[in-house]
């Protein structure tokens, strides 16, 4: 028999049962649209965490006071060490190292912002002119923090979004002098509006230069030195380097943590990538059970059948034939099925972006790949038994069934 | 050379703990153009004898040689092409595949043996203008009378142009009018030198046979053309 009457047949044998059919390619459909959306899901929760981290700047390389593995907290280490300041000079330094771009020293603590008669409480960040290129914020309105010595604070603040609605509401809120703490600063921008993010909300932050509000909180330590490396393959070479140079300034002790975004990321990637690989695991499940499916329709078009096939038997079709007709009926069932299950995912995912656009559900390219060759494969693997069946028939018994 | 030479042909089934003679002891020969009727009652060993000569069953015992070669040694892919090429049948019930038109139902022996579908059209066509189908050739089978469909089975049975056509209870599900036409027809191709031989229940049908063979209890009981050449002495089995 022909390739392309094989397939004919088959075919034809395929719609002459609509029910059986439609049953079977729907299981099939179905467990390939499962494998598609949850690993959209899977896929688009880590694209979502990894998106919300490269936020936080590229190609970051951090410095915290303290020494410590993984930069938590950790009671232990709080009563064994007693960290060395992280001083401005400290941030100063690491501007002349080679492999970097920027650096920001970070201050942060908690006061009140007062203007016309309104109050209202406010995380304040001290740092210098780069911090918000580092972090990719912007300016909405005016200008950043000016560029000058970096123990040299003027009375200037860049505030957020909603603190500028709050205190402000329509009237402009740069040139207007407000009340931080116990300074009077001049508001000389406004930062544009991020929404809620991974990291600091900076609709309800005030930035100020870092002596200032190291002189408001009377300390001498900074909480965060942030470093832009040169690019992304600078990263290692800037942590070394970031950790000696530290390390000189503090007598040769090892008193900072050093850490990159790359290896938080990476944690993270991972983490979230075992996940999905997690969800499409059971998802396959579904495909395994389509393909059992498969076979008991498969199974059940050979008892229904059982007199047509003894009948090709007397006209001189071989057990190959038969088989072979058999087999790629299963195939089409499977193939169309893993189609239009291919189709659903994808509809799927595309409804979930259109819920959440925030939330990127593209499912993976292995996934599909992978979700489509396994509904076929199993398709054929289930198919092989019934084809069997039905070519080993015997024509006698086959055609008095008829 | 005869068409069909069976000897010492044995067909036991086993029926619980009875083991059923179908076939005991048979010897047959029958030449190339012949026109048989195989008689007898239910369980004879009719049905047995016809799926055995069309390579459906096989033997316990005995040898059975299609054209001077044994074929009960045939291994199953070659015996169904020894069916495809040599042997034609035709079914009481018909046995048409429903969802396939007449057309696609005459050409299903020449899909099955991988004849290019330029070539099957042709002779489709040819056939349909044979069995008086032309108009017919697009309906499914639900869609025909009793004689249509059985003219679609022999277009079918003769499609592949076999010398030996196999023939059971051809009439079986027919009235008398059709049934004849379709005995005509099946006459018509064992004028033109093809063998037939069919198996009935109709003595009328039987009479109209060259050759008449009586079957009981899995054994010859007569043979017409036996009993001729054994009245010149010979013996018969």
């Amino acid at each position: 028999m022909r390739l392309t009457d094989t397939l004919r047949f088959a075919r034809d044998a395929a719609t002459g049962y609509p029910m059986r059919t439609t049953l079977s390619v729907l299981a099939m459909s179905i467990g390939v649209a499962a494998v598609v959306i949850l690993t959209a899901l899977g896929d688009g929760a880590r694209r979502y965490v990894v998106g919300q981290f490269s936020s936080l700047g590229t190609n970051l390389v951090i410095v915290l006071p303290g020494r410590s593995g993984t930069g938590g907290f950790n009671p232990a280490n709080a009563i064994t060490t007693t960290p060395r300041d992280l001083t401005i000079d400290d941030a100063g330094s690491l501007r002349r190292l080679p492999t970097v771009r920027r650096v920001a020293p970070l201050a942060v603590g908690t006061s009140e912002i007062a203007f016309g008669g309104k109050l209202r409480e406010v995380m304040v960040a001290g740092s210098t002119a780069e911090f918000i290129p580092i972090r990719n914020f912007t300016v909405a309105q005016g200008q950043a923090l000016p560029e000058e010595d970096w123990n040299r604070g003027s009375s200037v603040a860049v505030i957020g979004a909603k603190i500028r609605e709050e205190m402000f509401g329509a009237n402009p809120a740069i040139g207007q002098l407000v009340r931080v703490g116990d300074r009077r600063l001049r508001v000389i921008g406004v930062l544009g509006s991020t929404g809620q993010g991974l990291g600091m909300n900076t609709d309800e932050l005030v930035i100020v230069p870092v002596s200032l509000a190291q002189a408001m909180f009377n300390s001498n330590t900074l909480f965060r030195i942030l470093i832009e490396a040169n690019n992304r393959d600078a990263i290692p070479g800037a942590k070394e380097q970031v950790m000696e140079t530290l390390k000189q300034r503090h007598r040769g002790e090892e008193d900072v943590t050093v850490i990159t975004q790359d290896a938080v990321l990476a944690t993270f990637d991972k983490l979230l990538g075992a996940l999905t690989l997690a969800v499409a695991g059971i998802a396959a499940i579904s495909l395994a059970v389509a393909g059992i499916l498969v076979m008991n329709v498969m199974l059940v078009a050979v008892t229904q059948r059982t007199g047509e096939i003894g009948l090709l038997k007397a006209l001189g079709a071989t057990s190959r034939s038969i088989r072979l007709a058999f087999l790629a009926e299963a195939a089409m069932l499977s193939a169309v099925g893993a189609l239009v299950g291919y189709l659903l995912g994808q509809l799927g995912a595309f409804a979930l972006r259109q819920f959440f656009p925030v939330f990127p559900a593209y499912p993976p390219d292995w996934a599909v790949i992978a979700g489509l060759s396994t509904a076929l494969a199993t398709g054929l693997i289930f198919g092989v038994m019934p084809a069997r069946r039905a070519a080993r028939l015997d024509p006698v018994q086959a055609l008095m069934k008829h | 050379m005869a068409l069909i030479e069976l000897s010492g042909i044995e067909r036991r089934f086993l029926l619980g703990d009875t083991t059923v003679h179908a076939l005991a002891g048979l010897n047959l020969q029958i030449a190339a153009g012949e026109y048989v009727a195989v008689m007898g009652p239910s369980g004879s060993g009719k049905s047995t004898l016809l799926n055995l000569l069309g390579l459906l069953d096989r033997p316990n015992e005995g040898t059975y040689k299609l054209e001077g070669r044994d074929v009960t040694t045939l291994s199953p892919d070659e015996q169904a092409t020894v069916r495809s090429t040599r042997i034609g049948f035709v079914f009481q019930s018909f046995h048409l595949v429903p969802r396939l038109t007449a057309a696609e139902n005459i050409a299903l022996p020449m899909t099955l043996a991988g004849i290019p579908a330029a070539e099957r059209n042709k002779r489709v066509a040819l056939a349909l203008q044979d069995f008086g189908l032309e108009n017919r050739a697009d309906h499914k089978p639900d869609q025909l009378s009793g004689g249509q469909r059985q003219r679609v089975a022999i277009a079918r049975a003769t499609i592949m142009q076999p010398p030996l056509i196999l023939a059971d209870e051809p009439t079986g599900n027919l009235d008398r009018h059709t049934g004849e036409e379709v005995v005509n027809l099946l006459e018509a191709l064992n004028a033109k030198g093809v063998t037939l031989i069919v198996v009935t229940h109709d003595q009328g049908m039987g009479a109209r046979a060259r050759r008449q063979l009586v079957m009981e209890d899995g054994r010859l009981k007569s043979d017409s053309t036996a009993a001729d050449i054994s009245n010149l002495g010979k013996i018969s089995g």
